[in-house]
């Protein structure tokens, strides 16, 4: 019997998730040898010298520590002691702060680039210069200028989605079929109506993929960004947590940051699809 | 082309006995139009120079010229999407000064917005000519021109499910939609199958006779030429295109596609225009003009029938002969 591709697919990577849980849990489930050592020693070595057990935790740790935070995400018990949702919640408000900033100033700047060939060649030396650039080697000038961390974190996250939206803006704009300009010159549409009856529909895939690689690269920053600035977020969460030595809540974390921009990059996946026009 | 051969021909090439259109009688005046391009070392290299052409209210005028002769341009000029280096169009008295809903363009590749429908491309058009017109009366003027060129019951489909002859007659539509005084056609049925191509041609002449457009269309099919036109200009070879001679096609106003090829003095056209592609194109450019060549009263070529035919044609009767 033929079985469907999605379900077959599905099975597999059922499987294939079980198996490496099955070798992570064998991994870290063995006891090494101990020797018997002075009590006053084994309580400054740990519970890996004197159990013999790893630290590296298993898969039924890490499960148990999802539910606990997936049963009470949003406690805040002081500035050290935050619910994962609540981290969340501030790493994806700064994400979208700086995001639609660059939204905001991206687009109509690409516009404008894009359509005049003397702007974009004056522009292109600088934007080539700036575009390599790490976003988090603005964060010293950030601080500087800004003196505040959050909206450092915020201008980190809004100079890191502005290249890719910038270039693919340009990109789209200055790609709009003469044919259909000239569609619009023959008609006697204006100006302003051209932009948005032709250019920004001709456009507008290409845009969106440059939101798509910028949504993508912003999540990647801001959980760096936060590890400098501190205080919040899931970046900082990550960071406490390796310095609590809570391995559980590191690996915990580095599921639920995946599953977020997961979710960022298909809504933008499922936005680009909206525009997307058969040819 | 031997002298030999002329004389085979059953045509004579003739001085218009009114070479000049009266004022009164153009639609269009292109006058003296050059288009020159800078070459490397500071030259300039000519694609065309020197065109005048009147046409008439309500004629059909097509453009035949091998590629590079600059018909593209001059439609482009026409439709004002580009200027003349030299020269000027006079539309209605007025000198034109770009794009106008007046001149509505048939482009070669129906350069539909793939992102609207049927009806969403043609209300475009009719909503920019109709800009304070309300959606209801966009729609109608929108599904009365996609109803003449046959695509009733289409109007939500988008271009990408259509055929390539769906979609020029979409183009076709949205040019018609906008009522204007003068249509352009770049090659339009270029892209199409023979057969798409014939039903399209049809529908073209029926909707140009019965809205009295003024027409100007380029194209490379000899056979569409005789079958739309009434007058047929011949372009030699670029650089340096000129307007060789303006045939005036002798056939009656009322023609059938189907019937056509037995019309009397058909294949006498038809020889004289694909000899002048062949090779009369190419040994008059540049230079090669006769001696008196007047760009501005370029030979005009009035068929006149051979015995055989001009018997045939009185022998269906006297009204349907023109020349």
């Amino acid at each position: 019997m033929r079985v469907a591709l999605g379900l077959r697919a599905g099975f597999l990577s059922l499987a294939l998730l079980a198996a490496m849980l099955l070798v992570w849990q064998i991994a870290v489930g063995g006891t090494a040898k101990t020797q018997p050592m002075d009590p006053e020693y084994a309580a400054l070595m740990g519970a890996t010298a004197t159990t013999g057990r790893s630290a590296m935790p298993g898969p039924l740790d890490v499960g148990a520590t999802i539910v606990k935070h997936l049963k009470n995400p949003f406690y805040d018990h002081g500035p050290n002691d935050k619910g994962l949702g609540i981290q969340l919640a501030y790493s994806v408000g700064r994400v979208a702060l700086g995001y639609g900033l660059a939204v905001l100033v991206a687009i109509p700047v690409g516009f404008l680039i894009g359509m005049s060939p003397l702007a974009s060649r004056v522009l292109d030396p600088f934007i080539q210069i700036l575009k390599p650039v790490s976003p988090l080697a603005w964060m010293p000038l950030a601080l500087y200028t800004i003196k505040d961390s959050t909206l450092s974190s915020i201008f980190v996250i809004f100079i890191c989605s502005l290249w890719p939206m910038l270039i693919n803006t340009v990109f789209g704009v200055a790609s709009t079929r003469r044919e259909w300009l000239n569609v619009a010159r023959t008609l006697e549409v204006g100006p302003v109506r051209r932009a948005f009856t032709v250019i920004l529909p001709a456009a507008a895939p290409t845009i969106l993929t440059g939101m798509r690689i910028s949504i993508g690269i912003a999540w990647l920053v801001i959980v760096a960004a936060e590890m400098l600035v501190g205080g919040t977020g899931i970046g900082y969460f990550v960071w406490n947590e390796w310095n609590n030595l809570s391995i559980t809540n590191v690996i915990t974390s580095i599921l639920v940051i995946g599953l977020v921009g997961m979710v960022l990059d298909q809504l933008l996946a499922r936005a680009q699809a909206l525009v997307t026009f058969p040819e | 082309m031997t002298p030999a051969m002329s004389t085979l021909l059953p045509f004579s090439r003739r001085r218009a006995t009114t070479p000049t259109m009266a004022e009164s009688e153009k639609r269009i005046a292109i006058e003296g139009i050059a288009r020159r391009y800078p070459a490397p070392g500071g030259r300039t290299t000519t694609i065309f120079e020197n065109l005048w052409l009147p046409i008439r209210r309500g004629e059909f005028v097509c453009m035949v010229g091998h590629s590079g002769c600059g018909k593209t341009t001059v439609l482009n000029i026409l439709a004002g999407l580009e200027a003349p280096s030299e020269g000027t169009v006079i539309v209605d008295g007025q000198e034109i000064a770009g794009p106008s809903l007046d001149r509505a363009v048939i482009f070669q590749g129906h350069a539909l917005l793939p992102w609207r429908t049927v009806l969403g491309n043609v209300a475009y058009a009719v909503s920019s000519r109709w800009r304070k017109a309300g959606r209801a009366e966009v729609e109608a003027r929108a599904m009365k021109a996609i109803a003449t060129v046959g695509l009733a019951g289409s109007e939500h489909k988008r271009p990408a499910e259509l055929s390539g002859g769906m979609k020029q007659r979409v183009g076709i539509a949205r040019a018609l939609s906008i009522d204007p005084k003068i249509l352009l056609m770049d090659e339009p049925f270029s892209a199409l199958d023979a057969l798409t191509r014939g039903t399209l041609q049809d529908e073209v002449r029926r909707i140009c006779m019965e809205t009295g457009q003024t027409v100007f269309m380029i194209t490379h099919d000899v056979d569409e030429a005789i079958y739309l036109a009434d007058r047929i200009v011949l372009m030699t070879n670029g650089p340096h295109a000129r307007v060789a001679e303006i045939v005036e096609n002798p056939l009656p106003k009322t023609r059938d596609r189907t019937q056509l090829h037995h019309a009397p003095g058909y294949y006498a056209l038809r020889n004289h225009l694909m000899d002048f592609l062949v090779t009369r194109s190419k040994s008059l450019a540049g230079e090669g003009l006769p001696p008196g060549y007047d760009p501005r009263n370029p030979p005009v070529v009035r068929p006149a029938l051979s015995e055989g035919d001009a018997a045939a044609i009185t022998a269906t009767g006297p009204d349907v002969r023109r020349a």
